[in-house]
């Protein structure tokens, strides 16, 4: 098991108080294990994508504990984070089209970024070649500046050198939602290449296109106002979900797997409860179908099966 | 007298992606303002400045007498009779203050307000047109914008031979609008690609109404912000033509104290009192103003509050 | 590049060809007469004196023929370099006594204008990383920005020359002196000069340290600084990114101010009687030598739009956006 969550509190500060984005968030994640992160915007999977790699200036570790490969991360300590970045964690970020410096040159800037990490540039010179090739970009583009490539060049571009130092686990934060569809489908691929290749132990592909998620993860989790509604095989999820938010998640897509890129998720109506702080009781008891007495406590997040967990009381 | 730029040119409180808050709009961005202005040592204390100078230069010179009339004993220090002394002539440098205060702001209030006006009509024509106006309006814009405002200024205010306040007001406004053009050009640029902008269109709004209606509401804030800078700087401009002698031909400015002080050796005979008083005021209310604009820049635009 | 030169040469073009049209629109259709003032300066107590200063007048300003001609012969005098003749010195050609004034005018914009530059970009990019000392200077330089340069050389002419008695206040050099290339002369010229270059360097300090502040935090916020940050790149090459990024703008502004502070500069040299262009402003204004006026008015156009061009070229050496694979549309 390469990486393990539990219970794990994030909140923004805000002068209104605390907005509890995770609020007790438990999962792991096996070696080789790609996992999507699926939810509606504001649901809180970005926010767990950050809290692995680096809180933003307004998000506070409250509590619980994440552990990579036996050890913990200091997650709420900035400093001795660093350590683990790029090495241990590292992330594709949503904004990949404006993350490389635009007044560098590519290669100069990935030098400088692996030197300042202690690391000889000429260390890994030759492995970020193959790698370029792997996604098939030429090892010219390291001469040329941000603005010259394209936005899948840019992507992937962004994608080889977040994996450089192959990390343990990778999260790749809405990767595809700025590209076209078939960009999108080649970025996919070369994701689960690197995973197939070893060069990502373990993947968080956080998305809101179902799609995508059903195309690579193996796994696919789903939140819903800062907690986790249900996780479990993609198949699983995808045929057989028994959360009712996941249900209504998958019917309102046309057709799962079948090329529907680009379809977001929709059309359940009303809207979530606001996290400042959250309503007692199931968070989804005011939208859900088939909410009754007992939603007014707060569902724990079981297996009902092996490797499938659902917080709900209709489904155990 | 640089103008410093908003930092942001972010247009009405984006609440930014934070989970679970759902994005307010309306009354509550502006309740939400309101509660961060009164809190803003800023913006209120900038505040507080600026309103005691302009009730100086609103009431003061109702209560002090002519202020180029020869009353006093030359050159007097600072007593209780004269509170900032006399000029070498025995004018009251106190009635000189209280009056050059009431032309500085209005001087700042009617150029700012020109200037506004101008760069807001050539920026929002430019950004919403787009197209050869945009291309025309674009380039008269960097013209002027290149053009050294003072040294033109210097030549029209040298040929004109009467000279009031309201004359200097309305030509430096008439040189100060550029920068506000590419501004807020610029900024309806972004907003027009915007849906509730398409919105308006396609639902026949004529263009006009679109900018008004729709686009400007949106930059008010960042308008506000654009008014201060200008009002700044046409204070700045002002006290410099005044103070090279191309100041009002009657009556009597901040700018021309300096000019006076200078010309009649102030420095030299160390009479500070008819030279500080006016530069400190000027320094005073154009300081204030930009660090309330500071203060106003945090309110309007969340990423910048202190948590 | 090319498109990118061209279209600001076009706009320098263009703005030359308005300054110069103003520099000659003013003196024919501003209210009130040009040539009556002049002559009633003069003082002169016949009709008959009175009369032929008129016409003489009026030749200089050329308006005894048509228009349109005088309107080409003035753009004919401007390239030839004639600027007319002053009034303030006659018979001096304008244009050789705005020459004799420039290198100490330059002498005093450049280092202020360069050394304001760069100090208050250190300035602004070292409080922009400290929130203590940021709180503590950022009001001084806002202070600083607001204070009219005429007033800061007052008082530092004052407080630092006639109270403390630290520097000469006054002319460019003692008047006990020739210029000459010896120590004496030097250490008299430099003493000279400190002050009006020092009150002309806060001013301007004040706005570029605040300018590169605000450019710096914004940057830090950008996605690329994020993102090293989350690769765990340390906050050294981080903000060596951003400043160098926000130096870019900082490039922009200094063009934008240059008619600010050279402004600045013309007060300046008025207080301290420094004998540049500010202090031939003064004479020309008191003497309503028009045509002196003018002739600043325009080489300070000229002085901004090449330094523009300049730059306009510094600006693409160092912003790699300009050059990288686009015709110049930026």
């Amino acid at each position: 098991m390469s990486l393990a969550v539990e219970d794990l509190r994030v909140y923004y500060r805000t002068l209104r108080g605390d907005v509890r984005a995770l609020d007790g968030v438990t999962f792991s994640l096996a070696d080789h294990e790609i996992m999507g992160l699926v939810g509606e915007s504001g649901c809180g999977k970005t926010t767990l994508g950050k809290s692995l790699v680096r809180l933003d200036g307004r998000m506070r570790h409250v509590g619980g504990t994440v552990t990579l490969d036996g050890r913990e991360l200091p997650i709420g300590e900035d400093a001795r984070m660093n350590e683990f970045r790029f090495a241990e964690v590292s992330v594709v970020p949503q904004y990949a089209m404006s993350a490389m410096n635009p007044t560098r040159r590519i290669g100069r800037m990935v030098r400088e970024l692996v030197g300042s990490r202690g690391i000889p540039f000429a260390s890994v010179r030759s492995e970020l070649d193959r790698r370029l090739a792997l996604v098939g970009l030429d090892a010219e583009v390291l001469e040329r500046y941000p603005i010259e490539l394209s936005g899948g060049m840019k992507q992937r571009m962004v994608m080889v050198i977040s994996t450089l130092l192959n990390p343990s686990l990778l999260v790749a934060d809405e990767v595809t939602s700025a590209l076209d569809v078939s960009t999108q489908r080649a970025v996919a691929t070369a994701l689960a290449g690197f995973r197939d290749r070893d060069l990502v132990r373990s993947m968080i592909v956080i998305s809101h296109d179902l799609s995508l998620v059903y195309q690579i993860a193996d796994t696919v989790t789903v939140m819903y106002a800062g907690r986790l509604a249900e996780k479990g095989p993609t198949e699983v999820i995808v045929e057989r979900p028994r959360h009712p938010y996941t249900q209504l998640l998958i019917s309102a897509l046309p057709e799962v797997g079948v090329r529907y890129g680009g379809k977001r998720l929709a059309g359940i109506p009303g809207s979530p409860p606001s996290l400042r702080p959250p309503p007692p009781g199931c968070r989804f008891r005011a939208r859900c179908p088939l909410a009754y007495g007992k939603c007014a406590e707060q569902p724990p997040f079981a297996e009902i099966e092996p490797g499938h967990a659902v917080a709900c009381w209709r489904a155990s | 007298m640089t103008a410093p730029e908003p930092v942001s040119g972010e247009s009405g409180p984006e609440v930014a992606a934070v989970p679970g808050v759902a994005t307010v709009r309306g009354t509550g961005v502006r309740r939400e303002a309101l509660y961060f202005a009164v809190r803003n040592r800023k913006l209120v204390g900038g505040l507080a400045v600026v309103v005691v100078f302009l009730l100086a230069g609103l009431v003061g010179p109702l209560l002090v007498g002519d202020p180029l009339a020869y009353v006093g004993p030359p050159a007097a220090a600072p007593s209780g009779e004269y509170p900032l002394g006399t000029t070498t002539f025995g004018q009251d440098v106190l009635a000189q203050l209280l009056h050059g205060l009431r032309a500085t702001f209005l001087v700042g209030t009617v150029a700012a307000l020109i200037a506004g006006v101008i760069g807001m009509l050539v920026g929002f024509t430019g950004g919403y047109r787009g197209g050869l106006v945009d291309e025309v309006l674009n380039m008269i814009t960097n013209i002027v914008l290149v053009l050294p405002v003072l040294a033109v200024l210097m030549i029209i205010a040298a040929y004109l031979q009467v000279r009031d306040v309201l004359v200097q007001a309305v030509i430096i406004g008439l040189f100060s609008w550029p920068w506000v053009a590419r501004a807020i050009r610029a900024q309806t640029f972004s907003l027009r690609a915007r849906e509730f902008v398409d919105l308006a269109r396609l639902s026949g709004m004529p263009v006009r109404r679109i900018v008004f209606r729709e686009i400007a509401p949106n930059m008010a804030s960042y308008l506000f912000m654009v008014f201060i800078l200008l009002f700044g700087g046409s204070v700045l401009f002002a006290a410099t033509l005044d103070f090279i002698g191309l100041g009002p031909t009657d009556g009597i400015s901040l700018g021309l104290m300096l000019n006076h002080a200078k010309q009649w050796s102030a420095m030299n005979l160390g009479m500070w009192w008819w030279f500080v008083p006016p530069g400190l005021a000027i320094t005073a209310i154009v300081g204030a103003m930009y660090v309330m604009n500071v203060g106003l820049d945090e309110v309007f635009n969340p990423k910048l509050r202190e948590t | 590049m090319a498109r990118y030169f061209g279209r600001k040469l076009l706009i320098y073009a263009l703005t030359f060809f308005v300054a110069v049209t103003i520099n000659w629109l003013i003196p024919r259709f501003m209210p009130g007469d040009p040539v009556r003032a002049m002559v009633a300066r003069a003082g002169l107590q016949t009709p008959e004196g009175v009369a032929a200063m008129r016409e003489y007048y009026s030749s200089l300003f050329g308006f005894d023929v048509p228009v349109w001609q005088q309107y080409l012969n003035f753009w004919g005098g401007i390239l030839r370099g004639d600027l007319g003749v002053s009034l303030l010195a006659f018979p001096e050609p304008v244009t050789s006594l705005i020459l004799g004034a420039v290198p100490l005018t330059l002498g005093l914009l450049i280092p202020a204008i360069l050394l304001s530059w760069w100090a208050g970009n250190k300035f602004g990019a070292y409080a922009a990383r400290k929130k203590v000392l940021d709180n503590a200077v950022l009001p001084v330089w806002y202070v600083l920005t607001a204070t009219p340069y005429m007033w800061l050389a007052i008082l530092m002419a004052w407080a630092l020359g006639k109270v403390a008695g630290l520097f000469p206040v006054g002319r460019p050099y003692s008047a006990s002196l020739v210029p000459e290339w010896s120590w004496l002369f030097i250490t008299d010229l430099v003493s000279h000069w400190f002050l009006p270059f020092l009150s002309l360097f806060l001013v301007a300090f004040g706005g570029w340290a605040i300018g590169m502040r605000n450019m710096v935090i914004y940057e830090l916020e950008a996605d690329y600084a994020h993102y090293l940050s989350s690769l765990g790149a340390p906050p050294k090459l981080v903000r060596r990114y951003a400043f160098r990024n926000a130096l870019l703008p900082q490039i922009t502004g200094l063009a934008l101010q240059l008619g600010v502070i050279v402004g600045g500069a013309v007060v300046t040299e008025i207080v301290f009687d420094y004998r540049g262009l500010g202090y031939l402003v003064l004479e020309a204004i008191k003497a309503t030598d028009f045509f002196l006026l003018q002739g600043i008015f325009l080489f300070i156009v000229i002085g901004v739009l090449l330094a523009n061009f300049v730059i306009d070229i510094v600006y693409v050496l160092v912003d790699p956006r300009t050059r990288a694979g686009m015709g110049g549309d930026r």
